[in-house]
């Protein structure tokens, strides 16, 4: 049965989805969302909507209450909230905690920096089994039974041989009888991404750095599962050597050598090789540095690694460099001269928190 | 009519009986058996399901539906004042809890029916909330729902600024054309022969001159001749608005009335079902078995959070008391008198009054006349009352005082008005340049800042011209004014009787 409510509620909610839209620039920049994700929602924090009156103002009408104590005891807290920051946190009044899918939340993303939808590239698309019982068969185990048919046979074979009595219904099935669930094999066609996140975590890379990448790492990561069934993420750190590390080594590690960027390279397009042909997978690579090379040689490899091995089975590839006050930033302006005008690379330079926005613009604007 | 299952049928039958035998008197009740979504879904809409669509219902239901599966809050039931008087039955509760419900809302139901406060409010109210949806659904249609509701937000934002004795009292008698002793001012003439007149006062200026006099007197009545609670209805008579938003308007100031008298009688109107209910539970319907889990659920309802009033308790205890008192003839002059405790703690004059007494009471009280009655010294010491205050320094709600005259003056000032702040519409022609002047009769606690504001903001898209407010900001008597687009705070000295 639907309710009448569920317009309202539905409407509601779209109110809700509006503000949440309305603010999604400030979410984006400030990282809030990280902590609160589930598996498949997260939960976002909204001031609560209420129709203004004029009422009185809380502070000063205290009330009457019932019970044991003396004069200046405090009132549990359970009851009335107590001013954490400043005296005047009035209770009752509470936040709104929205669930909303991430599902939605990448739409309200892509919507709100006019991302175009990403296309699987050609012939990624490969084809899974998936099973379903939606059929009915003569054997099977007994705990798939499909009760009403097997019902409705013997029914129909002790009317037809003459043995049913209204009187006295009762039906017996025999083996003949017995319906079972059974399932079909539906082909369905699965793109399965890959994320590979490189990061720079040489003594330059300060904590601020490292949140950008962090927060900016969330809405990649949400915009893709958003197109893709499958999403692995792989992390790679890098100083003057590079290796792979799992998620909160990833964002936690902090090295204090030098850079080499193409060592992270070689060792991103060797994961690749072993791991991901790049016929069934669509390939994103995303590298965060603040810019800062060892060598001009080492870039110039770079350059080569990425021409070669890298950028001919990438989907994306994303360099975002992070302003820091160590680096020279002169990595960005090589990569733009050597790639400027490919459309695989994707550029961005991101000052600060509020940089985010553009940045995942950038990256994602290409709807590859 | 009902469409109840065998059991709970018969069982309906058997409690209305019971109600009846012990005097009780209510209108045909109509009970419906809804699961948890529907129940939710009626409580959202304040109770009838033909309400029209708005997206507060929507939270109210998002609300109760999260606390339900969290197990927070469960509604048992739910009363609509009408005749037939409708309620609803939580489907999956044990048939000791439909028993209480079904007393509880007999008692209710004799409540709506004879409590005074509720005289005026309209019976046919289930008919008149479908009527309204209807016509709040056909404006949506031609002016757009975002438009239609966005006026509604606005009109919600001004339901509680109505007078709710004003259905009782006719004040503006329809006006006859009174002359009054101060005349119609007239054109200063200049002397002239009679046969020289009309030159030196030609007619069509003394008339044009007249008509301008005319015009200013009329100009200086006050607008309205004295200050108006009912602010809907001053702006539903006097704003510049289209049809559909008038109507929109009274639609809402219409439902708010109805709703009034409930607020007016919280305390009353559950003490007397959690009376009547626990009366007929214990004397009339429970079966052994079931006691326990009566008595569990009863204690639920009447307990509560510590420290806080619940208005079940602080009712039905009120009118235990108001029993016993007027069995014993523990009133009048000669017990408040008697100042021996001892002799006062045995009091009893054998008057038996106490039944007749309280169904009296529950004829002309409300709540505020109710607590001002009969909430006795004794009452407040028995029962711990206390007032408590927001500590600033703190940052604490603390216990303040038990004094019973504080506790009393406290409790009543918290039940006047609905416990909301009493604006009057002062001048409708403000600055003669057609602004609204309300003013807001301070008692001690200010409005709520950012709320104040918002709602003018409001006032001023029913109104049209720039709307102002004389209130108290920071123990200031300060006058806000918001023009459309921006607002002014300004300190006042002058005010505006």
């Amino acid at each position: 049965m639907i309710l009448r409510i569920e317009q309202d509620h539905n409407r509601f909610k779209q109110i809700i989805r509006g503000r949440i839209k309305k603010e999604l620039k400030k979410y984006i920049s400030s990282g809030e969302l990280i902590g609160r994700r589930g598996k498949d929602f997260i939960s976002i924090p909204l001031p609560q909507i209420r129709i203004p009156q004029f009422i009185y103002g809380p502070k000063q009408t205290g009330g009457v209450g019932q019970g044991e104590g003396a004069i200046g005891t405090v009132l549990g807290a359970g009851e009335v909230e107590s001013g954490k920051q400043e005296a005047g946190n009035q209770p009752g009044e509470h936040l709104l905690e929205v669930d909303i899918s991430l599902d939605e939340l990448a739409e309200m993303l892509g919507e709100e920096l006019e991302l175009p939808e990403i296309k699987p590239k050609g012939r990624k698309n490969i084809l899974s089994n998936k099973d379903r019982y939606t059929g009915i068969s003569r054997y099977g185990p007994e705990t798939l039974r499909h009760f009403k048919r097997t019902y409705k046979e013997t029914l129909k074979r002790s009317i037809s041989t003459g043995t049913y009595r209204p009187e006295y219904p009762i039906l017996i099935p025999i083996r003949a009888d017995k319906r079972f669930r059974s399932w079909k094999s539906a082909a369905m066609p699965q793109a399965n991404a890959v994320i590979i996140y490189m990061m720079d975590v040489s003594g330059s890379m300060g904590e601020e750095q490292k949140e950008i990448v962090r927060i900016e790492s969330f809405w990649i990561d949400t915009w893709l599962r958003h197109h893709y069934k499958g999403v692995e993420i792989r992390y790679i750190i890098h100083d003057a050597e590079a290796r792979e590390v799992d998620r909160d080594t990833f964002y936690h590690t902090r090295e204090s050598g030098g850079t080499v960027i193409s060592a992270a390279y070689k060792l991103c397009s060797k994961i690749v090789d072993l791991e991901y042909p790049a016929d069934e997978w669509n390939i994103y690579c995303l590298h965060f540095s603040d810019g800062d090379n060892w060598s001009q040689g080492d870039t110039e490899e770079c350059v080569t690694i990425l021409k070669g091995q890298v950028l001919p089975r990438v989907n994306l590839f994303c360099y975002g460099q992070v302003e820091s006050p160590y680096g020279t930033g002169q990595f960005l302006v090589d990569l733009k001269e050597a790639y400027g005008e490919d459309e695989r690379v994707a550029l961005s330079k991101i000052e600060n928190k509020e940089g985010i926005y553009q940045s995942i613009k950038d990256f994602l604007g290409r709807g590859r | 009519m009902s469409s109840l299952p065998k059991n709970l049928a018969e069982l309906q039958e058997e409690i209305e009986a019971h109600a009846r035998s012990y005097g009780l008197d209510f209108f045909p009740v109509i009970f419906e058996l809804l699961d948890y979504r529907g129940l939710n879904q009626v409580a959202s809409y304040g109770g009838f399901p033909t309400r029209y669509p708005h997206w507060r219902f929507g939270m109210e239901y998002e609300y109760l539906s999260k606390s339900y599966s969290y197990g927070l809050s469960k509604i048992y039931e739910m009363v609509i004042n009408n005749d037939p008087c409708y309620a609803y039955l939580l489907e999956c509760n044990q048939i000791v809890d439909q028993k209480l419900v079904m007393a509880h809302v007999y008692a209710h139901c004799d409540f709506f029916k004879n409590n005074l406060a509720f005289s005026k409010t309209n019976r046919k109210m289930m008919d008149v909330m479908a009527n309204h949806a209807t016509r709040i659904r056909r404006y949506m249609d031609a002016h757009g729902v975002e438009m239609v509701e966005n006026f509604i937000d606005a009109c919600l934002s001004l339901e509680n600024l109505i007078d709710p004795h004003s259905p009782f009292i006719v004040r503006e008698r329809p006006k006859e054309r009174q002359e009054t002793e101060e005349s119609r001012p007239q054109v200063r003439r200049m002397k002239s022969k009679s046969y020289m007149n009309d030159y030196v006062n030609p007619p069509e200026c003394v008339e044009a001159r007249q008509k301008k006099l005319d015009e200013e007197a009329k100009r200086k009545k006050r607008f309205p001749e004295s200050p108006q609670r009912d602010v809907l209805k001053f702006l539903i008579d006097h704003s510049p608005l289209e049809n559909w938003r008038r109507d929109v308007l009274s639609m809402v100031r219409e439902e708010a009335y109805y709703y009034g008298p409930q607020a007016q009688t919280k305390i009353m109107n559950e003490g007397w079902a959690t009376y009547w209910h626990s009366k007929l539970m214990t004397e009339k319907v429970l079966t052994d078995a079931e006691i326990i889990d009566y008595a569990d659920h009863h204690s639920g309802t009447l307990g509560g959070r510590s420290g806080r009033l619940n208005p079940y308790k602080l009712g039905v205890e009120l009118y235990r008391n108001i029993e016993e008192r007027w069995n014993k003839g523990r009133f009048g002059k000669e017990f408040d008198d008697c100042e021996d405790l001892v002799e006062r703690a045995r009091w009893d004059r054998k008057t038996g009054q106490g039944r007749e007494k309280i169904f009296e009471v529950r004829k002309h009280c409300t709540d505020v006349t109710f607590i001002d009655n009969y909430l006795t010294e004794d009452f407040c010491r028995e029962h711990k009352l206390f007032i408590y205050d927001f500590n600033q320094k703190t940052g604490m709600y603390q216990i303040s005082d038990r004094d019973f005259r504080k506790v009393k003056q406290r409790l009543l000032f918290q039940l006047t008005n609905f416990g909301q702040p009493f604006i009057y519409v002062v001048d409708g022609n403000f600055r003669n340049k057609g602004e609204l002047l309300l003013q807001h009769k301070y008692e001690g606690v200010e409005l709520k800042h950012d709320y104040a504001r918002d709602t003018l903001r409001n006032i001023q898209r029913v109104w049209g011209r720039p709307v102002n407010l004389d209130t108290v900001v920071d123990e200031k008597a300060r006058r806000i004014t918001f023009d459309g687009e921006d607002f002014e705070e300004k300190d006042v000295s002058d005010k505006v009787a």
